[in-house]
């Protein structure tokens, strides 16, 4: 078997992800450290859950324009895949959390737990829990036809809420969580030349593995879809 | 499966001569500079080949199902 040629550049990206990530320069922080290279990875799940969420939406809307059972798999899988990546955004930010804010010298901020009030944490939060709505209600309906129309409206609904939720509020609070002005990681004033050469590839590396994973498991569904028509 | 057993032979080749050679000269070879960050790096691309290894085959396995 012969990859695609997106699969191919997938594995190429990743790797310079992986390798480049720790081998390249970057600049000297002293609060980050080493660990401002958490962003090819920790910064690059949520960068990925966005994309795979809007394809979701997009296969939420075409399946409400014309009723095909595939659109609602897709928009289903994809968006099982962002989900998963927005819990691995989430843990791997608490690990980064926990050793770069957390300062035991200032009481405010002296335990994980006082860290992780801040908004945007629960912001995410909220977002992936309206996500796991998403699958519980899917979950909740029998009939196939119903569960695909009544979940498409709700996805719909699922990306308006990651829009107050992740990218408006948290901004109108004060927080610990870089990318207060403007548009965090894109902005190309707040972002280093050197590290921004690894930053996009990482994120498209990324993105594209979600993708292809979210493949796999539409064509598995696709082939279940069969054998339950076929006997 | 033949390429797969090709490939972990090459590995154990690889992994056991760089411990041999760990042991004659214990000093100043890549993996040992830098703070050993080249480990770090040699880890994560492990499990990045690993990774990559499991979800080929399962593309493989699932266009197997879909040619049936």
């Amino acid at each position: 078997m012969r990859l695609n040629w997106w699969k191919l550049l997938t594995i190429a990206l990743l790797f310079y992800a992986v390798i480049g990530g720790f081998l390249l320069p970057v600049p000297e922080l002293s609060q980050l450290g080493e660990t401002i290279r958490n962003l090819y990875f920790h910064v690059c799940m949520w960068f990925a859950m966005m994309i795979l969420f809007t394809i979701s939406i997009i296969h939420s809307i075409k399946y409400l324009n014309n009723k095909s059972a595939v659109h609602d798999i897709k928009a289903k899988e994809y968006a099982a895949v962002g989900s998963y990546l927005g819990i691995l955004g989430y843990l791997t930010g608490a690990i980064w959390a926990s050793y770069t804010w957390a300062d035991p010298n200032n009481p405010a901020y002296a335990s994980l737990g006082s860290i992780m009030r801040e908004p945007k944490l629960i912001g995410a939060a909220l977002a992936l829990l309206v996500y796991g709505a998403y699958f519980i209600l899917r979950s909740s309906i029998t009939d196939m036809d119903q569960r695909a129309r009544v979940s498409a409206v709700y996805n719909v609904f699922a990306y308006a809420m990651l829009f107050p939720t992740i990218w408006i509020i948290p901004r109108l609070l004060p927080s610990l969580h870089p990318g207060q002005e403007g548009n965090p990681a894109l902005n190309f004033n707040d972002i280093d030349a050197r590290m921004r050469m690894v930053f996009y590839p990482a994120v498209i590396g990324w993105t594209l593995l979600g993708a292809w994973i979210a493949g796999l498991n539409v064509r598995l569904e696709i082939i279940k879809e069969k054998k339950i028509s076929n006997v | 499966m033949y390429k797969l057993n090709k490939f972990l032979l090459l590995l154990f080749v690889l992994t056991t001569s760089s411990y041999t050679q760990a042991q004659e000269e214990t000093m100043a070879n890549t993996m040992r500079s830098n703070g050993k960050i080249y480990v770090v790096v040699a880890v994560l691309t492990t499990i990045l080949i690993g990774l990559i290894a499991y979800l080929v085959r399962l593309d493989k396995k699932i266009s197997k199902l879909e040619k049936e």
